[in-house]
């Protein structure tokens, strides 16, 4: 029983580590290329993401991308590709800054219509997604692609306009972004739950609460998934359609409700900054639901995966900033290291799959034969 | 049944087609009083834009006509644009095209090992390139470009770009020094009603062409030939209709599906050239495409996986953009939309005689929605130019999704040896 417990996680972990081991090789190349020195730009990065302070920068940036792995991985157990996340979660967080900004709640209640508008958002945005697919039959790849134009490049970059603070700027006022929002409507963040186990966090960094949500969100898709009859429905109808519709389980509704699942999800990606800045710059931080998108593939849509993708990917992301002070190699090496990999991690997997049914069908074989034998 | 407009030929159709299209603009022009609608700069920025959208297009016809989803095309426009900048900066104009080119088809390479050799899923490995693509320029233009006078690590110096071309005789240009009559201009400089706004139309679109924006047209008959007229062609579409069967004759399925998505590649990789080349900006700079090899995609759709097809899709969606371009008021935009008002009164009438309620009642919707912002509004903002040619797809497919027929096998994996 535990070797096969030990066989099964070694196997599980072997693709992503073998992932890591390329791209830290193909990286290397590219840095000896290029004249840097890569052992050095790697002591650096792991030095700087040792201390403390670097960690709660990693951890605020990896709540968004979890958030937004989890969204791309709810619709990837069904099947459905949503793309869509990136514009889901930048219109959401747009309607949600503007619409907090407008109420006067007592605390509590104002950060959860906060997060209740952001994720009615992008569950409706994407929920259309899936509205289109089940009754007009456009493909949710498509769709969610065409949609990201519309919510990035249409509704949000008009609203921005409209809901300027102090009204509508000139041309040569340049852009503010939306009113921001009372102190009743923001999270405080959670640096005196993380200092009684560590030493007092200092240089003005703060622990984003929105990482509490995002626990509870991956809390709630693991039970969600693999606890519950409509999770159990949702992984049969994404496996197999027409079985599970003769099981009773519309294929449409579970389309339907898994994209707008999912844009829920992402309609929260947004919050971590929301919670910190309290309204929409002109220039939020972009590119999260694609980075999320890997983040659910190098996870494998599993809950604690996503969460260590996520992780990793921060620390890629931040701990590269020491690069550009200590002058080791250049920064962007980090983007292409992510970008291998998730290529190397998606072909690891594969293979991986490969091996195991290999394996399944030679046990089959096997058992077969010594069935037959017997019974001879 | 087929009716009389089903037998034409395509390119009868679109011409067809086309001309109606025109005829609508000129009415709606003399209605609006404004003439940015059939003038020759929007009708330039129309030809020039829709460049880079048709070559991902038909980099994606190939793709796909092998079975591979290509949505990685972005990311190989964007490698098309770095290499693309970097060849003509170093090499000149032209090896600019062919270093773009080769950097488009890197890409595809990457996607065919991913998609064809480990059966990886095709959206997947697309995803993965398009996020990884402005990693790499990124990090090239760190390493290259920020040491160039006037580069950084976001653009490029100015590039060089290739010579030009005015058509001799329909619109007055060169012949061998001989300055040849300008028959179009003629016809434009009359005034008559629909004549003379078609002829300068035309002449708009043969006047100072780039002879890269002539090579890029080209490759439309071009790949269409390659594509349903030669051996190489029916192998490639074997592999997206039935590849088992294909197997079956003794094809080399792998080898297609990986020269379809490497060519895919490098039209990408072209298109990205001739965004970086001073035909359109001259430079490159970091997101200068903007989402086009998504709207390539979407032109391939549009067109029903078929040459002739995407160049339709791409010179309709690069359309609304040359007319923006000049239009800083928004008026001629806005007139934009009494045109999507007729187009959604046709599918209505359309919809109407199939019988298709449902769809007549969408188009109706949609119509009136379009009618009533029309004659409320007397401009539109930008943003809407910006976002029609993915609205004017979303609209597209909603009513036309069952009529597109795409490859048979496209997307699935393949294995050989495997049913």
């Amino acid at each position: 029983m535990t070797a096969s417990l030990t066989r099964r996680v070694v196997l599980a972990s072997a693709a992503p580590l073998m992932a890591l081991v390329i791209a830290v090789v193909l990286s290397s190349i590219v840095l000896l290329v290029s004249g840097s020195n890569p052992l050095e730009a790697y002591v650096d990065m792991i030095g700087h993401a040792s201390k403390l302070e670097t960690q709660v920068d990693i951890l605020n940036r990896a709540t968004p991308l979890y958030l937004s792995g989890v969204a791309a991985a709810i619709g990837f157990r069904m099947n459905l590709f949503n793309i869509g996340v990136e514009g889901q979660y930048l219109l959401a967080f747009l309607v949600a800054a503007h619409l907090g900004a407008q109420v006067e709640l007592p605390a509590v209640l104002h950060v959860t219509f906060i997060m209740v508008v952001a994720m009615a958002v992008g569950g409706a945005f994407s929920g259309a997604a899936g509205v289109l697919k089940v009754t007009r039959g456009v493909n949710e790849v498509i769709s969610t692609i065409m949609l990201n134009a519309v919510a990035i490049s249409g509704l949000a970059a008009w609203l921005i306009v409209e809901w300027q603070a102090g009204g509508e700027i000139s041309a040569t006022g340049g852009r503010v972004g939306t009113q921001p929002i009372a102190a009743s409507g923001l999270l405080s963040d959670i640096n005196g739950l993380v200092e009684t186990f560590t030493r007092e966090i200092t240089q003005g960094k703060k622990l984003t609460g929105v990482l509490l949500i995002a626990i509870a969100v991956g809390v709630l898709y693991n039970v969600g998934l693999n606890r519950t009859v409509f999770g159990f429905d949702l992984r049969a109808s994404g496996a197999n359609p027409f079985a599970s519709h003769a099981g009773g389980v519309s294929p449409k509704r579970m389309v339907v409700t898994a994209m707008t699942l999912s844009g829920m999800v992402a309609g929260l990606v947004g919050m971590t900054e929301l919670m910190n800045t309290g309204f929409y710059p002109s220039n939020p931080i972009a590119g999260l639901g694609f980075a999320g998108i890997a983040v659910a593939l190098l996870g494998r849509n599993h809950p604690v995966g996503v969460a260590l993708a996520a992780l990793i990917f921060s620390f890629l992301d931040v701990s590269s900033g020491i690069l550009q002070i200590s002058g080791a190699a250049s920064r962007e090496i980090v983007v292409i290291m992510g970008g291998v990999i998730i290529l190397t991690a998606v072909i690891a997997y594969e293979v991986m799959r490969r091996i195991r049914e290999r394996e399944e069908a030679t046990a089959a074989a096997e058992a077969m034969a010594i069935d037959t034998g017997a019974a001879r | 049944m087929r009716s009389g407009l089903d037998r034409l030929p395509a390119w009868g159709r679109w011409m067809i087609y086309a001309t109606i299209g025109v005829a609508v603009l000129t009415v709606v022009q003399g209605f609006d009083d404004t003439e940015r609608l059939t003038a020759v700069t929007s009708s330039q920025a129309m030809l020039r834009w829709a460049v880079p959208i048709m070559l991902a297009g038909l980099g994606g016809l190939f793709s796909e006509r092998a079975g591979v989803i290509n949505i990685g095309l972005e990311g190989m426009l964007i490698l098309g644009t770095w290499f693309g900048a970097w060849g003509a900066i170093n090499y000149g104009g032209w090896w600019g095209l062919a270093i773009g080119v080769l950097g488009g088809a890197l890409g595809g390479l990457v996607h065919a090992i991913a998609t064809v050799s480990f059966g990886v899923d095709h959206i997947i490995s697309g995803v993965a390139i398009n996020v990884t693509a402005p990693g790499v320029t990124r990090f090239l233009s760190s390493e290259i470009l920020a040491d160039y006078d006037g580069g950084s690590i976001t653009q490029s110096p100015r590039t060089p770009g290739v010579g030009r071309f005015t058509f001799p005789f329909l619109a007055g240009g060169d012949l061998f020094g001989w300055d040849t009559p300008d028959i179009l201009g003629w016809f434009t400089r009359r005034d008559w009603f629909f004549v003379s706004d078609f002829t300068g139309l035309a002449r708009g679109l043969m006047t100072q062409l780039s002879l890269t924006t002539m090579i890029a047209f080209a490759l439309v008959p071009v790949c269409a030939w390659l594509i349903w007229r030669t051996r190489i062609g029916l192998r490639i579409r074997i592999c997206g209709e039935h590849p088992v069967s294909g197997e079956s004759q003794g094809i080399n399925i792998y080898l297609y599906k990986y020269l379809a998505v490497i060519i895919s590649g490098g039209l990408a990789g072209l298109g990205g050239a001739f965004m970086a080349s001073p035909e359109l900006s001259g430079i490159y700079l970091e997101g200068q495409t903007q989402g086009r090899g998504f709207i390539g995609l979407a032109a391939l759709i549009f067109g029903n996986w078929r040459p002739a097809g995407i160049m339709a899709g791409a010179l309709l969606f690069s359309y609304p953009f040359g007319v923006g371009l000049r239009d800083l008021d928004g008026s001629a935009s806005h007139s934009l939309l009494l045109v999507n008002t007729i187009a959604l009164a046709a599918v209505f009438v359309w919809a109407l005689t199939k019988g298709r309620r449902v769809d007549a009642g969408l188009a109706a919707g949609l119509g009136l929605g379009a009618a009533v912002w029309y004659f409320t509004s007397s401009t539109v903002p930008d943003w809407w130019i910006s976002i029609l040619p993915f609205v004017i797809v979303l609209v597209v497919l909603v009513f036309f999704s069952q009529r597109l027929r795409m490859p048979r096998a496209d997307g699935l994996p393949y294995r050989k040896g495997e049913t």
